[in-house]
């Protein structure tokens, strides 16, 4: 385990709310990829059953802030300014997995998109775009 | 006015019915949301403080992905008191606006509104807030599929989507 991958899993471990859902990090170059394995605890509709939506929001908004933090090697993470989440299927009761793209990171707002699938990459459940407030140690950095 | 059946937000019982419907969500179990008030359409819902659903262990704050899953779940319960009659909904979108954290150690209450119901997509909007929804926490906007299993069997979209 690199030096980065031990400061992210430390840092993630720590969140108390990813250790409530179950979330797991693996760091491959700096691409990060966030597993949610499937729990009961996850369903919002036990009929089908299908994730609760905002499980799946709430995954992709780790993996966005998450994401933003090793990219822009800041030590904190990011406040959300705001998010939009399109919901494009069912969240089977599976694992689920996130990734998450920096689009642009200016001097105080960061732009960064994120999906979530399950069994095929190609067929993402959802999508999320967002805007961070750049971390301060960031923001002072490049001004 | 023609005579079309009564919403199903009507009626002196559809705070117990509502109730039933979000204590069967396992996830809204788990987060503990309750429903508190509905009034006049608007859905009022709130989850109790617990550091456990915190975003970070410092300041205790509640992760955003707890207010997201509060905000999903009143709308969708705003989308269903304005039907007619009682159906699945499934959300299209959510945007989210974050105005400030959450206060730490404090419950957190949203309300939703929905404003517009068609034969197949509800618009919903709710805010989020401790005290006062003048003072809010963030404004979601949100669309939601009415009847999102067209009356077919409820799970039969998920058909030929098998692994």
């Amino acid at each position: 385990m690199s030096e980065t991958h031990a400061r992210l899993a430390a840092a993630l471990a720590r969140i108390p709310y990813a250790g409530f859902l179950g979330v797991s990090a693996e760091l491959k170059g700096d691409e990060l990829t966030l597993s949610l394995p499937y729990g009961e605890h996850l369903v919002g509709n036990p009929l089908l059953p299908a994730l609760h939506g905002g499980v799946v929001g709430a995954l992709m908004e780790l993996t966005a802030l998450t994401q933003l933090a090793i990219t822009s090697k800041s030590e904190h993470f990011s406040k959300t300014i705001d998010i939009g989440i399109d919901f494009l299927r069912s969240g089977r009761p599976v694992e689920t997995y996130a990734r998450a793209r920096v689009i642009k990171i200016g001097r105080r707002i960061a732009n960064v998109q994120a999906e979530a699938w399950q069994h095929r990459r190609s067929e993402p459940i959802a999508v999320l775009h967002g805007h961070f407030l750049v971390a301060d140690d960031v923001a002072n950095e490049s001004s | 006015m023609a005579a079309g059946p009564p919403l199903y937000g009507a009626g002196d019982d559809v705070f117990e019915r509502v109730r039933t419907m979000m204590q069967w969500t396992p996830q809204g179990r788990a987060l503990g949301l309750e429903l508190v008030r509905i009034d006049n359409g608007k859905v009022l819902g709130r989850i109790p403080y617990r550091a456990q659903l915190a975003g970070d262990p410092e300041s205790g704050i509640f992760a955003g992905g707890v207010i997201t899953t509060l905000l999903d779940q009143v709308c969708g319960m705003a989308a269903v008191v304005a039907m007619r009659e009682p159906a699945v909904v499934a959300t299209i979108d959510l945007r989210i606006d974050y105005m400030r954290p959450a206060a730490a150690g404090r419950d957190v209450f949203a309300e939703a509104h929905c404003y517009k119901i068609g034969k197949n997509v509800a618009f919903v909007r709710a805010i989020a807030f401790e005290d006062a929804p003048e003072n809010a926490i963030a404004h979601a906007a949100s669309a939601f599929m009415v009847n999102s299993n067209s009356g077919r069997r409820i799970g039969a979209n998920l058909r030929g989507n098998k692994p």
